[in-house]
């Protein structure tokens, strides 16, 4: 199976936004020095009354977005992940998740997509940060189907949103007719021996590893969970039930991500199955680009088979 | 060192800026050409800090709060002799402990930065615990015009004078540009002088990339005995090669091999110049 490149998430996103904002004067982008790196220069040229820049402030831009979505403006505060979601967690916490105030706050360039600039630049924490916070809503996109599909559902969506987008170009793993819900897993692929479930950038090496693992006989489920909040809880028993083991994939710390969603789904339901998180370790994380960054903690399909194969303990293919 | 031989070192720096970010393919370009002849002062004639006195508590300090800038600082670091130029090639580069931000991995480094607006409240900790222990160390720090949106600098300012900090010398990089464009267009800053003076600081304009200018604005610290110390150094970002001077674009663009050379001539050219004037 040849996967084929698309366009970097930011980019489908920002582009989507533009379209959609050409016919709604509604809609806001608010930014902080970060038109370039979000892709929104156009947007900014195109429609510059619906830009609002604040400067290299992301307290700031997530305080006025909150105010501005308040007074019923579809705000999207658009900032590097690393930076939106510690600096202005707070701001995310009680201005726009407490209050309610339905911002879609966007970080880009996430998880280690700044690869070599360093932990500063890297989004390892978001899920953890924002799974904690009551009242909003996340969504990580693993291709440019599903990043254009969240932006659309994101416009009506009723509550506080927090999407994330990643810097590199990715491979399309979708058909344009697949149904699309938020908080509802896409099943990319059928097997019954290992169910990798995925989140954003990661989906594409854990479906390459399926691909991998079929050709040495062992079948693997694949979930694209591009939501985090509110979690397809059923997806993942039904995984537990229906296949041998299961293996999460994330882009992220594997301190209270995706995988630690998943496990305490499973010991709560009393499922007990073979299981094992994939993702950035604690410890200082390797510099390198996110390619590299990928294949050294084995998010790669080389090493998500190698995974997977110790997980039912057969051999590996020479 | 007399000014001659700074400003030859400064030829020297902008090469090396130029070479790594090029050996690396990435690297914010602009902004270590605008800053590199304030730390050539700093490291070359102002600071008390030396591979063999940087474990000593009375050290000066320099903490850079523009820390996307490290190709410059990792340059003058590598000049002084805390490590080898040759070490810089694996800027970036896979298991490298040379990051594209600060790190204190690479000795010589004070703190890790990268997030904008962290640095002026480590120099003001820092500087205030010289006061405590009754020592004589400066502290100086480094920050980016369009950092300055960052509230948390304006805080960090006013512990700086609440607590007298004439220890304390703030740079402005003040390059009038940010990624985005100039600071100006993107988030007013100006007046910022009135604005430095209102938070408590003595302060004084220098041109930033000028050797002799830099050397005796840091001659007159403390401007004023008990007032934290600002400096706005007026800059020039891509300061040393014509065609990335003052251009927003060349915030973090890496060099074709057409303009690596074409700067490195332009570059050769100016220490021609330089040591024809002795
Ligand atoms: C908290 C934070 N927000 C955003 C960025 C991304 N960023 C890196 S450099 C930069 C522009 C800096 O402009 P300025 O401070 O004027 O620096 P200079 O012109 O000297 O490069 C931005 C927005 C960052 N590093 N940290
Ligand atoms: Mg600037």
């Amino acid at each position: 199976m040849e996967l084929v490149l698309g366009k970097p998430n930011q980019d489908v996103f920002a582009a989507t936004l533009l379209e959609l904002a050409q016919h709604d004067p509604n809609i806001l982008v608010v930014t902080s020095d970060s038109r370039g790196s979000g892709k929104l220069v156009p947007f900014g040229q195109t429609l510059p009354d619906q830009l609002i820049e604040v400067g290299i402030a992301e307290q700031n831009l997530v305080g006025v977005s909150a105010g501005l979505a308040s007074a019923g403006k579809k705000v999207f505060a658009v900032s590097p992940a690393c930076f939106l979601t510690t600096r202005a967690l707070e701001q995310i916490k009680n201005d726009v998740a407490y209050s309610n105030n339905p911002v879609r706050v966007v970080g880009i360039s996430a998880g280690v997509s700044y690869g070599a600039l360093g932990s500063t630049h890297h989004s390892l924490h978001d899920f953890a940060a924002l799974r904690t916070v009551n009242n909003i809503d996340i969504m990580v996109p693993a291709d440019n189907f599903e990043t254009r599909q969240a932006v659309l559902a994101a416009m009506h969506h009723p509550r506080p949103m927090y999407l994330r987008f990643g810097k590199r170009a990715v491979y399309d793993l979708h058909t344009p007719d697949t149904p699309f819900e938020i908080g509802k897993a896409i099943k990319l692929r059928e097997g019954g021996d290992v169910t990798f479930i995925a989140s954003g950038e990661t989906v594409a090496p854990a479906v390459l590893a399926a691909e991998r693992l079929a050709g040495v006989g062992i079948s693997c489920r694949v979930l694209s969970m591009h939501t985090l909040k509110p979690f397809d809880t059923e997806a993942v028993k039904q995984a537990a039930r229906e296949t041998h083991a299961i293996i999460t994939v994330e882009e992220h710390s594997i301190c209270g991500g995706l995988g630690e969603a998943c496990a305490s789904i499973l010991m709560q339901g009393g499922y007990h199955v073979p299981f094992n998180i994939v993702g950035i370790p604690d410890e200082d994380t390797v510099t390198g680009s996110q390619a590299e960054i990928f294949n050294h903690y084995g998010i790669s399909a080389e090493g998500l088979a190698a995974t997977a194969q110790a997980l039912l303990q057969v051999e590996q293919p020479s | 060192m007399d000014v001659q031989t700074l400003q030859l070192k400064s030829v020297a720096y902008r090469k090396t800026i130029l070479e790594i970010i090029k050996q690396s393919g990435a690297g914010h370009t602009a902004g270590s050409l605008s800053c590199v002849d304030i730390l050539n002062v700093l490291y070359n004639h102002v600071m008390n800090v030396s591979p063999e006195n940087f474990t000593d508590p009375n050290r000066d300090r320099y903490i850079q709060s523009k820390g996307h800038s490290v190709e410059a600082l990792y340059t003058v670091l590598a000049d002084k002799g805390f490590y080898s130029r040759e070490a810089l090639a694996t800027l970036n580069k896979y298991q490298s402990k040379f990051i594209g931000h600060p790190t204190r991995k690479v000795y010589g480094i004070e703190q890790n930065t990268g997030a904008l607006g962290h640095g002026l409240s480590l120099a003001v900790g820092t500087a205030l615990a010289a006061k405590k222990d009754g020592r004589s160390y400066r502290v100086y720090t480094l920050l980016g015009d369009g950092e300055l949106a960052e509230g948390s600098s304006w805080e960090a300012s006013m512990t700086a004078a609440h607590y007298q900090l004439d220890n304390l010398v703030v740079i402005i990089d003040r390059n009038t540009l940010q990624i985005t464009g100039r600071t100006e267009e993107v988030n007013g800053l100006e007046p910022l002088e009135d604005k430095f003076t209102a938070f408590g600081y003595a302060v004084r304009h220098v041109d930033g990339n000028d050797i002799t200018a830099l050397i005796d604005a840091f001659g007159q610290v403390p401007f004023v005995p008990n007032k934290p110390n600002l400096i706005l150094a007026h800059t020039v970002k891509g300061k040393g090669i014509s065609f990335m001077e003052d251009t927003a674009k060349w915030h973090h663009r890496v060099p074709s091999d057409e303009e690596f050379a074409k700067a490195i001539e332009e570059l050769n050219l100016a220490e021609v110049k330089l040591k024809a004037a002795v």
